[in-house]
């Protein structure tokens, strides 16, 4: 082996050696579970509307139903199951958020309720919340100055 | 006795001795080769705690429970203790340790924690001031994803090549005299 000198020649050392993520199995995995688990939305979707709930509310139903579902595995320790497996497949849905949550809640109990549960439980999700809430109130400004010019 | 010599490295006329070592461990690392070279293998994370962290400091204290009798010594021969681990304020340490009952220097370096234990250790051998002093570290995987990465119920894939911390505690005793292996010189790197 050549002797390694500098920072670069051990990055490219590095680099060599490590071995790659299965990106075509992983995209694949990711492309059925996450169609899958918005089909399961879908079906749910259209079972409201077979039995004549508005719209709306339908649509409320639906990510009750997932977010619940996905709590529920991931207190029996099954959705990061899931998640190791299927990646963003489980992780873009309202699924992946859900289980953003409960996980921190989960994981910092044995801290207490207050300071443990309450205080961390949004350490994973919480910057999603604080960018996602800013970025649509920025937008709703926008849209409003723009629903006055019109 | 103990010297500097060159830039930065600390030499020892009359060399301390690592007396005795130890270790426990946790499921993962029983099962890989080096299991048979292991004092004690847990199957179980928690080992009857109810916390990670309880479940560390269990792991240390037992640990050097472990290498104190197997050195046939009794806990107030030991002069020094230097320990560490990778939580908040050292906690598996702190508090594993309390009933030790002998000095205690709390230390961090990450990776390096033991081997920067076992540097302060030695000089507080070589230099005369200890007859034998202890230095250990712990780690646990699921305390240190819960402290620095995500909780372990979280659904994210781990890239092939990320890194595993280890369950488990190492100890030594360094002494003034034995039959070695020995600590000659020290050398600390620059952290730079």
């Amino acid at each position: 082996m050549e002797p390694l000198d500098t920072k670069n020649d051990y990055q490219k050392y590095v680099e060599q050696k490590t071995p790659n993520s299965p990106i075509l199995k992983n995209c694949f995995n990711a492309f059925w579970v996450g169609g899958f688990i918005c089909a399961i939305g879908q079906l749910i979707w259209e079972t409201c509307k077979i039995n004549g709930i508005d719209t709306q509310i339908s649509t409320t139903i639906v990510s009750i139903i997932l977010i619940f579902i996905s709590a529920f595995l991931t207190t029996l320790n099954v959705f990061n199951k899931i998640g190791k497996f299927a990646g963003a497949g489980s992780l873009i849905p309202i699924t992946g958020f859900a289980n953003s949550i409960v996980s921190p809640a989960m994981e910092y109990k044995s801290e207490g309720y207050v300071m443990g549960v309450g205080g961390k439980m949004f350490t994973v999700a919480g910057p999603v919340l604080v960018y996602g809430i800013s970025v649509s109130i920025i937008i709703g400004i926008i849209y409003m100055i723009f629903g006055f010019v019109q | 006795m103990i010297k500097k010599i060159g830039e930065q490295t600390i030499q020892f006329n009359t060399p301390p001795t690592i007396l005795e070592t130890a270790c426990i461990v946790g499921p993962k690392e029983a099962n890989g080769p080096l299991a048979k070279y292991f004092d004690q293998c847990l199957d179980d994370e928690f080992w009857g705690e109810d916390s990670w962290e309880k479940a560390e400091s269990k792991i240390i204290k037992e640990t050097v429970n472990t290498v104190i009798s197997k050195a046939k010594l009794a806990q107030n021969d030991i002069d020094y203790c230097f320990a560490g681990d990778l939580l908040n304020q050292c906690i598996s340490s702190g508090f594993g340790l309390r009933s030790l009952n002998v000095p205690f220097f709390g230390i961090f370096g990450a990776c390096s924690t033991f081997v920067e234990g076992l540097s302060l250790a030695s000089i507080f051998v070589g230099s005369g001031i200890s007859q034998n002093s202890i230095c250990a570290t712990s780690s646990h995987f699921c305390g240190a994803e819960k402290q620095f990465r995500f909780p372990l119920e979280l659904g994210n894939q781990r890239p092939q090549s990320s890194q595993w911390t280890v369950t488990g505690s190492g100890s030594a005793i360094v002494s003034r005299s034995g039959q070695g292996p020995f600590v000659t010189t020290i050398t600390p790197r620059k952290n730079c």
